[in-house]
């Protein structure tokens, strides 16, 4: 199919219609009333990270969350187990709580009083004779979603009958597994996080993180901050590196081949940048295998992996994209650390943080910055299609699903095949 | 030294102690505003930070902070700044900052603790975004005149949702 020949937009058009295999069209980035069909037929139909299981840490914690523009609250109950309850009270709407994270025994609406359990249940309620005799409390829980996990990352949705997670996630689950060994040896935690808006579509995030094409260009700059050794390792396309369709909108770009399993190769030189962390980790006590274990756990993974919808799994942190608006997209850039492991390490870890993912990162500011550009220069030209097509001519079939060069759009192609099938519904 | 050895009327604007800190955070503000970054980073001692916290507490060290530049990161930063390659801050956006309620924290031998409010206004892509943020200052007294030791910058909404910068606060 030639590129040149683009047919406009027709505003009656299916939303199905702006999707083809090689191109979309710009409505997908500003048409207000697409968002709120979008909502509908993605975001409450499938399942939407809503926090890690660190967060959450024991009984009685809490973390606020959002599924699409659902504001919902994260908490584990006395029994251990995980909740996502809506948060608007069952009586009038008012949210239950707005403290971000904590711990607590129960919530109690602060408007008439009601109070609720960890489970949503509504335990309580001032002066229930109002209410007579046939009064239901069993009836007026918090909306529960329902919920499910992998590899300690939780999931809710609004959709009763979808997929189990596990079934949605598919050739996904072997690739989070391979993230979580970085966590060398100790489970992995989250250690905080960067949370930023930019004024965009949530899809131009989600077509990011693996889109490798970008980075030499967006990233120069970070990348001629590090030194010769780390230069080289962020040099994608000189290497075996490969982006694949995971099926379900999943995709995995693998920039940096060597480190796909972090538990492989451990007796690789230790580069420049980590020879400090490793000293002092010889210095505690370590033995060389597990200092090798850590040191190359600590720089992240070698891959990206993009879920669908919401959550992307880079180097050493989640990448949560939240639509706020058709164009505008919270992000939430959480940095993972090692649960017990050596403070130096998960010291490494929040510098190397810092200096990319942070709203004053070395990166995030190049990215929110191009990304803006996209959602501006969407006003102009209509018409025009928005390029996927980059890849097509050299893709072969991999293990799980298309396969192109590193630089290639599969991804975007692989996520765009998906919100095409769920609009379609 | 001048009168600034006590803590006795640590907010009194008359005090000449006072007015020569005010007068070095204003100069910094202008460097800031006139993207000076080579002044800028010539203000510092070596084994300072520069920090812009996310959490609470001082142990920033531990925590993921938005920015925690000790020398080598500040020059890193600078050079990014000035290279010119850097999307979101070639060119920069523009700011206009205003510094004032200054606070004399503490006086320690010639190590002086400064608080003060911050206003940043930025404008890029012709819209204009206002920051507020509370500044501690830790300067010291050296044979160079006044230097910055740390440098914290506390944002409003700091926890929450921030946008992306390609200055300094
Ligand atoms: S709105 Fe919650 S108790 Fe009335
Ligand atoms: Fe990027």
């Amino acid at each position: 199919m030639s590129l040149d020949h683009s047919q406009p937009h027709q505003c009656q058009a299916r939303p199905q219609d702006l999707v083809e295999h090689d191109r979309v069209q710009t409505p997908l980035y500003e048409d207000a009333a697409l968002f709120d069909e979008e909502m509908e037929k993605i975001f409450a139909h499938t399942w939407v990270f809503v926090a890690h299981g660190s967060e959450v840490p024991e009984k009685g914690s809490f973390i606020l969350s959002w599924v699409g523009l659902q504001p919902v609250i994260v908490v584990r109950d006395r029994k251990g187990d995980i909740n996502v309850l809506v948060n608007r009270c069952r009586h009038r709407a008012a949210t239950v709580c707005e403290v971000k994270k904590g711990k607590t025994s129960s919530f109690q609406c602060p408007y008439h009083g009601w109070g609720y359990g960890l489970d949503g249940s509504l335990r309580g309620v001032p002066y229930p004779e109002q209410y007579g005799e046939d009064f239901d409390k069993a009836a007026l829980s918090m909306k529960r979603l329902r919920v499910d996990s992998y590899q300690n990352m939780i999931f809710a949705t609004l959709d009763e009958s979808i997929e189990p997670l596990a079934e949605f996630l598919g050739p996904a689950k072997k690739w989070i597994d391979l993230f979580m060994k970085q966590g060398g040896g100790y489970p992995v935690k989250v250690l905080g996080e960067h949370q930023f808006t930019v004024p965009m579509n949530w899809k131009i995030q989600l077509e990011n993180t693996t889109d490798a094409y970008h980075f030499p260009v967006v990233h120069k700059s970070f990348i001629q901050s590090l030194d010769k050794e780390a230069e080289a390792t962020f040099n994608f396309f000189d290497k075996a590196g490969f982006v694949e369709d995971l099926g379900n909108g999943h995709s995995v770009a693998v920039m940096i081949p060597e480190l796909i399993d972090l538990d492989e190769n451990l007796d690789d030189p230790i580069p420049e940048r980590f020879a400090e962390l490793a000293q002092a980790l010889r210095d505690e006590g370590f033995e060389e295998q597990k200092v090798r274990k850590i040191v190359r756990a600590t720089g992240g993974a070698g891959f990206n992996l993009n879920l669908f919808p919401n959550v992307s799994l880079s180097l050493a942190f989640f990448r949560v994209l939240r639509p706020v608006s058709v164009k505008e997209t919270a992000i939430r850039h959480v940095c993972l650390g090692m649960d017990g492991g050596p403070a130096a390490a998960n010291r490494m870890r929040m510098r190397l943080q810092e200096h990319f993912q942070g709203p004053m990162g070395f990166g995030t500011p190049d990215d929110a910055e191009v990304w803006e550009r996209v959602q501006r220069g969407t006003l102009g030209g209509k018409e025009l299609p928005i390029l996927v097509n980059r890849g097509l001519v050299d893709e072969v079939p991999g293990v799980d699903g298309p396969r192109g060069h590193l630089s290639a759009e599969t991804g975007m192609r692989a996520s765009y095949q998906m919100w095409k099938r769920m609009m379609a519904q | 030294m001048s009168g600034i050895k006590t803590m006795e009327r640590p907010s009194d604007l008359n005090s000449i102690g006072l007015q020569e800190l005010t007068a070095f955070v204003w100069r910094e503000a202008d460097i800031l505003d006139r993207c000076d970054y080579d002044a800028w980073l010539a203000l510092w001692t070596d084994d300072g930070h520069y920090i812009v916290p996310i959490g609470p507490g001082e142990n920033y060290e531990d925590q993921v902070n938005v920015c925690y530049d000790d020398a080598k990161m500040r020059k890193m930063r600078i050079e990014r700044f000035q290279q010119g390659f850097s999307i979101s801050s070639a060119p920069p956006a523009d700011t206009v900052r205003t510094v004032s309620r200054f606070v004399l924290d503490r006086v320690d031998g010639d190590e002086i603790v400064l608080r003060c409010a911050e206003h940043v206004v930025e404008n890029k892509f012709g819209r204009q975004r206002l920051y507020a943020a509370n500044l501690t200052y830790t300067l010291v007294r050296t044979d160079g005149g006044l230097k910055i030791r740390d440098k914290v910058a506390r944002l409003l909404n700091s926890e929450g949702e921030l946008t992306a910068f390609s200055y300094l606060f």
